[in-house]
């Protein structure tokens, strides 16, 4: 344990947690001992702990505001419905091969999305990169809401109009406008998702401990000392957010494969913002802080149903208690003395360690 | 006729965005926060008039107080509980509390006032202007808003340009340290803010559930992204930007309905939105800050 | 351990105390909840071996933008299962609505969370985009489920489109309260033609809404075969239902004298007040989607005079049980019921009738219940009369699609009147 570095470390305890966590949902799936509701709700849990990891990537280490996170995320899953819809009528039955070819196919499509959008986007810095993040957010939205797409025996068939203008015999109707897809096959599993945590994770850690990574975070801490030593500024900023977007988009296939309907709409603002709320609570920066924090806000809203008409109520006072107590005088006080108290005790059987303190890792 | 009526309507609609954006646009550029719970403050605002006038029977220039008066109360209260304490927090914490601020007021709306939706009849009682034969019918709602708009924006600038308490605003929002060290309160300055925007709010929500009269706990919050729009395309911080840019975001949103088509409508926006902001990144009228190295 | 591992800083420690925190508070809600749900579940069973009553689920949206449709069923509902139980006869119910807020991932969430609670019998969901994903969930369970008010036709499945393109394969277990959109195009298409009610028509209606688009689709494809001149569509979204100036200009421009506007009836009030203030006075068209205008607050009823809908359920009907039922909902909670809610207690009372005909036991699970209910539902002999079946007995056929009629009724000095 001596030599490993705290970055080793800190990065083995992340996959430690998922994968402990993984473990004991198994052995409790297996003993029946997790509800139905905490048992539907195993692969939303896995899109969302993605989504938000990738979303630190550009929020917490890129550090740019996106506010447009849910766009990718349904580009990714109508591109996954219908590779797959496709795949499904040319007689591919396996569902892994299903799964993985649609999600390689949402993570690429979305991934150039997220390239094609970066490029105006990384002109731009702080509110106006937000403001126009949330904007092509809501373009995309939009724009899928006007999108006929169906497969026939003759092929794909695309019209901006409606379906009946799909000119299509005996075929299946894929996306339906703002009506979104319907039919789709169930088939992503809590395995495919923690897999593809793992994966989503292993990207960020990877990226960020590589030599872009330490970049890009030079970029996001001092722009111009950055661009003084010959980093090429736009380029990792670019990177940093068309991965994060490919990202999103495997896990929008996810989300998607795990209901047989899903619309533009649902992927609109509010979701950006939720998914937004996860990387802010878990911190900035921090994959393990992101993966608790959505975890955590995706089963509150259930928890709390048994108080039905407040719970919306009760989750709105959280998110703003969550923000704001750690900021108060009194608790910052309070974890003072804490600390203190602990200090002395550390302090007392450790002496040589509280000198040599440095600051702590992410 | 058909494109003097629909610029008429496009500007009634972004004047009603102007009025939000001003709001937008104060607290941002003295708080330097993205008050994501604004358009809820709207509905409040206008929820507060509607009662006031079908419950309290009161006359609708009462209403009209009351409301203005609730908001304000509101906007110090939100602002003392929830951002004061996060004054030095980093500024994506502040816009978190913000969305939660938000989420707080429609999901009370929805407790206190139910689900089912109000129709808010206009308070404004005055016959429409009908010209050319009738051909152009202006209602007075309308005229009424693009009126206040104007008059808003013009009390806005005189305020911050020759009160005292304007002048300390744009001090602090120079500056927050400098603004300090002259002998400028600044936390009172904020709140001061938050009143004038959450007043300015009252107004825009009854103006526009006069123009769009229906009011539901959700109200707000369409319109409150469309004024923040119109306020970083105006650019952000700008008294004057913010009218320009909703006036404007009104008549390209009533254009694109009525040119290129009804579905469409927000994409050619927001795509107008972007292409503005990439030929001058800081809004049309925005100052281009340079940065300090 | 290493000597370095236990060095200290502030923002370390503060980071492990919140995180410590945040687990500990959500293992204790976890522990609070699983065992709520244990108890809840212990009781289900208990209630359900004794026998005693039939575990009803309801879901909609009773928070969000659709909330007055969640809430509407869920109060019918519970009207209905407290007069069952009052009048103690055989069949008993226990109902738990559920919240969805309009989303088809909350909508799972609250069908998972009632299967918890030992639900046997499903009435919903509510609105069309979640009952499509949970009359999935439904289906692969095989649990009854009864929708009041969820009308595409995907939700059912198994109806091709005019092209005979196919979306979602026939859900046996799934049926429908409520008319089927393309059913209220194709009635309101004939109703106009054969009143001739107008020449030149204009249609607004909502592309972000399933229903709203599919009773256009219907619409437009029957008004060309019979031959009426439609002049003008134009549509809108959900985040643009607040301006219907174009809408209306083009209507009025194109010189329409009649409008269709299959959509709901808050985004039909904010119409009627813009055309009026336009100076535009055509006739309306509406269908089901209408019923409620007159009991919006503060809505001037007289901008509604004239406003021909075709409606399965008015609230004003004479009849005895539409009368008592009205009554009871307007003393409990305050409003006049809307058509939303007379199909939730329609819903509630057919699937009693049906356990009566097929002679269900509450201690039967939720998979023998649902053979029993889709035979009895489907069989030739098995009819239904209630609040929104127009004074004559509803059927159901094998596609899950309800056979009733819809009445036409206009709007007079602030009451319906039939046509």
């Amino acid at each position: 344990m001596k030599k490993l570095s705290k970055t080793l470390r800190s990065t083995l305890s992340t996959y430690a947690l998922i994968i402990i966590a993984f473990i004991v949902v198994q052995v409790l799936m297996g003993a029946d001992l997790i509800s139905n509701s905490l048992q539907g709700q195993l692969v939303p849990i896995c899109a969302y702990v993605c989504l938000a990891v990738s979303l630190n990537l550009v929020v917490g280490i890129s550090g740019e505001l996106s506010l447009g996170h849910a766009g990718f995320m349904s580009v990714g899953a109508f591109t996954g419905v219908i590779v797959a819809a496709c795949l499904a009528r040319a007689g591919v039955e396996a569902e892994l091969v299903l799964f993985v070819v649609s999600a390689v196919a949402g993570a690429l499509v979305a991934g150039i999305v997220g390239l094609l959008v970066g490029i105006p986007v990384m002109r731009l810095r702080g509110d106006y990169l937000a403001i126009v993040t949330l904007a092509f957010g809501e373009i995309i939205k939009n724009l899928l809401n006007n999108f006929y797409i169906g497969v026939d025996n003759a092929g794909l068939h695309f019209s901006m109009q409606n379906s009946s203008s799909l000119g299509m015999e005996q075929g299946t109707i894929i996306v339906n406008g703002p009506q979104g897809a319907v039919g789709i096959d169930k088939i992503s599993t809590f395995v495919g998702g923690v897999v593809l945590v793992l994966i989503t994770v292993a990207v960020v850690l990877n990226l960020m401990h590589s030599r872009s990574g330490r970049a890009i975070m030079a970029v996001r801490d001092n722009r111009i000392a950055a661009e003084s030593v010959g980093i090429n500024v736009t380029k990792y900023r670019l990177m940093a957010f068309a991965v994060a977007s490919a990202l999103a988009g495997a896990a929008g296939v996810l989300y998607a494969m795990n209901y047989s309907t899903i619309i533009p709409s649902q992927f609109d603002f509010n979701t950006s913002i939720l998914i937004l709320v996860y990387v802010v609570l878990g911190g900035m920066g921090n994959i393990r802080g992101s993966i608790i924090a959505a975890a955590f806000l995706t089963v509150l809203p259930e928890l709390l149903r048994a108080i039905n008409d407040y719970r919306m109520l009760i989750y709105a006072v959280v998110l703003i208690l969550v923000m704001v107590v750690p900021n108060l005088k009194t608790y910052q006080r309070l974890v003072d003395m804490v600390r203190v108290r602990i200090l002395k005790r550390d302090a007392a059987e450790q002496a040589p360690a509280a000198a040599e303190g440095g600051e702590g890792h992410e | 006729m058909e494109i003097l009526t629909n610029l008429i309507n496009g500007m009634s609609l972004g004047s009603v965005y102007a009025i939000i954006a001003l709001g937008y646009t104060m607290v941002y550029g003295i708080a330097k926060m993205l008050n994501f719970a604004h358009g809820d403050v709207i509905m409040v605002g206008a929820y507060i008039c509607f009662c006031a006038i079908s419950y309290l029977g009161l006359p609708a220039i009462a209403g009209v107080i009351l409301s203005v008066v609730g908001c304000t109360v509101l906007g110090i209260v939100v602002e003392r509980l929830a951002y004061k304490p996060l004054r030095d927090a980093p500024s994506l914490n502040v816009l978190i509390t913000a969305i939660g601020v938000s989420y707080f007021l429609q999901n009370a709306a929805l407790l206190i006032m139910g689900s089912d939706p109000k129709s808010f009849s206009s308070i404004i009682s005055l016959p429409a202007l009908r010209l050319f034969d009738g051909q152009l019918v202006i209602s007075a709602t309308t005229v009424l808003t693009i009126v206040a708009c104007v008059v808003i924006m013009a009390a806005l600038t005189l305020f911050t340009t020759k009160t005292k308490m304007g002048k300390a605003m744009r001090a602090c929002s120079e500056d927050r340290g400098a603004a300090t060290l002259m002998g400028i309160n600044v936390n009172s300055t904020i709140s001061m803010v938050f009143a004038i925007g959450s007043g300015l709010a009252a107004i825009a929500g009854v103006l526009l559930c006069s123009a769009y009269p229906t009011l539901m706990p959700t109200t707000g919050s369409m319109p409150g992204i469309k004024a923040f729009t119109a306020a970083v395309l105006g650019g952000i911080g700008s008294i004057p930007g913010a009218a320009l840019g909703g006036v404007l975001l009104g008549i390209i949103e009533i254009f694109a309905r009525a040119y290129i088509g009804t579905q469409l409508a927000d994409a050619v926006v927001f795509a107008v939105l972007i292409v503005m902001l990439l030929i001058k990144p800081a809004g049309l009228l925005g100052k281009n800050v340079s940065e300090k190295v | 351990m290493d000597i370095q591992n236990s060095a200290f800083s502030r923002r370390n420690f503060i980071k492990g105390a919140s995180a410590a925190g945040v687990l500990g508070g959500m293992s204790a809600v976890l522990a609070g909840c699983s065992s709520d749900d244990n108890a809840s579940a212990g009781s289900a069973g208990a209630s359900a071996a004794s026998g005693s009553a039939f575990m009803i689920g309801g879901i909609g949206p009773l928070t969000g933008d659709a909330a007055i449709y969640g809430k509407a069923c869920q109060n019918a509902a519970q009207i209905a299962v407290d007069e069952i139980n009052e009048e103690g006869g055989d069949v008993q119910f226990e109902l738990n609505f559920q919240d969805d807020e309009n989303d088809a991932e909350r909508s799972v969430n609250a069908y998972n969370n009632l299967k918890d609670w030992g639900m046997q019998i499903l009435v919903g969901t509510t609105t069309t985009a979640p009952c499509v994903a949970v009359s999935n969930e439904t289906n692969s369970d095989n649990l009854f489920q009864l929708t009041p008010s969820a009308s595409s036709t995907d939700v059912i499945g198994g109806q091709p489109d005019a092209d005979g393109n196919i979306s979602v394969a026939r859900k046996e277990n799934v049926f429908q309260m409520c008319f089927t959109d393309p059913n209220q195009g194709t009635a309101s298409a004939q109703y106009i033609s054969e009143q001739q009610l107008g020449t030149k028509i204009a249609i607004i209606y909502n592309n972000s809404d399933a229903y709203s688009t599919g009773i256009y689709n219907k619409f437009k494809d029957e008004a060309d075969s019979l031959g009426l001149e439609v002049v003008a569509e134009s549509s809108f979204t959900n985040d643009s239902a607040t301006d219907f100036s174009v809408q209306l200009n083009d209507a009025k421009n194109a010189g329409a004298d009649l409008v269709f506007l299959p959509i709901y009836y808050t985004p039909i009030s904010l119409i009627l007040t813009q055309a009026n203030q336009m100076g535009y006075a055509p006739k309306w068209f509406g269908v089901d989607g209408m019923d409620g205008l007159l009991t919006v607050e503060g809505f001037d009823t007289q901008l509604a005079e004239g406003c021909m809908l075709l409606t399965p359920f008015v609230a004003n009907a004479t009849d005895e049980a539409t009368q008592s039922f009205v009554s009871k909902y307007e003393e409990q909670f305050g409003e006049t019921p809307n058509q939303f809610a007379a199909d939730a207690y329609d819903c509630v009372y057919a699937i009693k009738q049906a356990i009566e005909t097929a002679g269900l036991t509450p201690d039967m699970d939720a998979s023998e219940i649902c053979d029993g209910l889709v035979e009895t539902f489907t069989s030739a002999d098995f009819s239904y009369s209630g609040l929104t079946t127009a004074g004559e007995a509803a059927t159901w056929a094998d596609t899950g699609e309800v056979s009733k009629q819809p009445m036409g009724m206009v709007i007079q000095n602030g009451e319906y009147v039939a046509l």
